[in-house]
């Protein structure tokens, strides 16, 4: 049975179609596999009797010749997506209770490809978060470990239940959204494969909103071949989100040839940071140098104020998030605080935003609150917004000079432990986004690809970035990379 | 920068998220080793460069003004702490 979750969706589609195996077989090892993996705290709210009536008709499906491209594939979904009659919660108190009356378009693209929701993934808060560590639903576990060391460490955020899951073999794949990096860090922690489109390509309709001008959805997955076939489900233009572009959806899967002779792949050479890792810098080293084996060609580029993206972005990312955050107050979902004798309107405000909300959402809140107040909005808000154009001008330069893609680290580091970073100030765990935050700001695509292992035996990714709307080259790119990598590692099972 | 406890009582009062008093001087020196870190942005030349408003370049869609959805106040309803008779309902407003 266990067999059967280690397929990549293509293993497990092609099987499907070959009849040997059922949709429903594959959701019951899946099943089996979410009940005995609680010590990692994944799989949050699971959904066994939707599963089961979705593999069936997607068998039915399969038997009638008429199976959609994701037919009887069984998914995990982030917590952050609205799913109708599911709890969706954004893994925040203050949404305690809540079950949407309505499906997320992404959610629902992916239902209608066929697919099978086995359940809601764990996450940061709102999505506010590197390390899992701010859910309501404490912590979600990565699988991987320091060889013989029991410590327990981050599958990374703010997609880390989807990253523990689809790393531990519980799915076969997930949906991830990523702001500032959530989906491409936990993917680089947890050593799998995780793409954030274009921005505008995936709809952001019935997503839990956190900074509606960064957020985008993805896949996370086992490898690139995977990516591109869920990506192609999820994407697509939405009429109910006024930001998604009106474009078509191209094969990508029919893109992956492996043929990267004659690109351009540029290396920045700002994300050099001072301090990092040994193994980061030479696993980069290594990348550049297998992409050149594949023919490609490769250029020293500059990207002058990579610098100043994460200031930027713990600007801009928590003033949306305050402006989007103003709709839990109590009244309409989720949680309200019990009320004093006499408390008024603004009372109840104050009190259940106060119990409803984790301590980084609240400081996030505050933070946008006071940048976009009266006095500061120039200073902060309006500057930020300025730098932002000025980092999408160097990507854009790099583009017009030729620059097909970019490589870079997708983390600083390997995945740390839960609780190592408690005493560090908040900017400390800012930094987890470095290189995977100046892709939000310039809306681009950008994908984590597992290369290697570092000495303690824990996976590393490296990151490509994309030009707009051309997700089809970039997973063709992250597919060179791959095999030429020829990660192949796996956790070992103690959970 | 340096955020003092009254900036920061203010601030929460703003985001109408409650701070206990004993609670503020811990909230204000989070606030200014944030607000520290984002200072970096002074040193950018942003003369002439204009704020971004849209990462890709659009032009927001047009459509008729009219009704296209509605009539499913129970389904709004049904998520509400409280909803009485056909509305949300909520402390008293006014004196």
């Amino acid at each position: 049975m266990s067999e059967l979750t280690k397929l990549t969706l293509a293993g497990a589609r092609d099987a499907l179609k070959k009849g040997d195996v059922t949709s429903l077989e594959l959701t019951e090892a899946c099943l089996g596999a979410i009940e005995g993996a609680g010590a990692l705290n994944a799989f949050v709210h699971q959904t066994p009797d939707l599963a089961r009536d979705r593999a069936n008709a997607a068998d039915e499906r399969l038997k009638a010749g008429d199976a959609p491209k994701m037919c009887g594939l069984p998914i995990g979904i982030k917590d952050l997506f609205c799913t109708e009659g599911v709890p969706s919660q954004a893994a925040s108190r203050i949404l305690e209770g809540f079950r949407p009356e309505y499906e997320s378009t992404v959610s629902a693209q992916l239902r209608d490809a066929g697919a099978v929701m086995l359940g809601k993934l764990n996450m940061d808060e709102f999505a506010m978060g590197s390390s899992n560590e701010t859910s309501v639903y404490g912590n979600a576990v990565n699988p991987w470990r320091r060889g013989n060391d029991e410590t327990q460490l981050t599958p990374g955020g703010s997609s880390g239940g989807s990253a523990s899951a689809v790393a531990a073999d519980l799915c076969l794949a997930a949906t991830g959204t990523d702001t500032g990096g959530s989906i491409r860090q936990p993917a680089a922690f947890t050593g799998i494969t995780g793409i954030k489109p274009t921005y505008g390509r995936c709809s952001r309709w019935g997503i839990v909103a956190f900074a509606s001008s960064l957020d985008q959805a993805g896949p996370m997955t086992k490898d690139v071949r995977d990516a591109a076939i869920m990506l192609e489900a999820m994407c697509g233009h939405d009429p109910k989100d006024s930001t998604s572009a009106e474009l078509a959806v191209p094969d990508f899967e029919a893109m992956l040839t492996g043929d990267i002779r004659g690109k351009v792949i540029g290396i920045p050479r700002e994300y050099r940071m001072e301090g990092m890792p040994e193994e980061i810098e030479a696993l980069w080293q290594k990348g550049t140098e297998m992409l050149k084996d594949a023919g490609a060609e490769i250029r020293d580029i500059s990207l002058p104020h990579t610098k100043y993206a994460l200031p930027a972005y713990y600007v801009i990312a928590p003033a949306e998030a305050s402006s989007n955050l103003a709709r839990y107050d109590g009244v309409r979902y989720g949680r309200r605080a019990k009320l004093s004798q006499g408390d008024g309107v603004v009372e109840m405000y104050e009190k259940t935003r106060a119990e409803g909300f984790g301590h980084e959402v609240q400081r996030r809140v505050m933070v946008g609150t006071y940048v976009l107040s009266a006095g500061f909005y120039d200073a902060y808000y309006n500057r930020a917004r300025k730098v932002r154009t000025l980092i999408k001008r160097d990507f854009e330069q790099a583009f017009d000079a030729g620059v097909d893609a970019i490589l870079t680290p997708a983390t600083p580091s390997a995945a740390f432990g839960l609780g190592e970073m408690a005493e560090a100030d908040p900017v400390q765990m800012y930094l987890n986004d470095v290189f995977t935050v100046t892709v939000n700001l310039a809306g681009l695509p950008g994908i984590s690809v597992p290369t290697g292992l570092d000495r303690q035996g824990l996976p590393l990714g490296l990151q490509l970035i994309g030009r707009p709307w051309e997700e089809g080259d970039l997973l063709n790119c992250a597919y060179s990379l791959e095999r030429a990598a020829g990660f192949v590692e796996k956790p070992a099972k103690w959970w | 920068m340096s955020i003092d406890t009254e900036t920061a009582a203010r601030v929460a009062k703003l985001a109408r998220i409650k701070v206990e008093e004993d609670a503020l001087p811990a909230l204000a020196k989070e606030f200014s080793d944030i607000l520290g870190f984002i200072e970096q942005l002074n040193e950018v030349d942003v003369e002439d460069v204009e704020p971004m408003t849209s990462v890709t370049p659009m032009r927001l869609k047009r459509r008729a003004d009219e009704v296209t959805d509605g009539g499913q106040a129970d389904k709004v309803l049904s998520g509400a702490p409280d909803a009485r008779e056909g509305f949300f309902a909520v402390p008293k407003v006014v004196e």
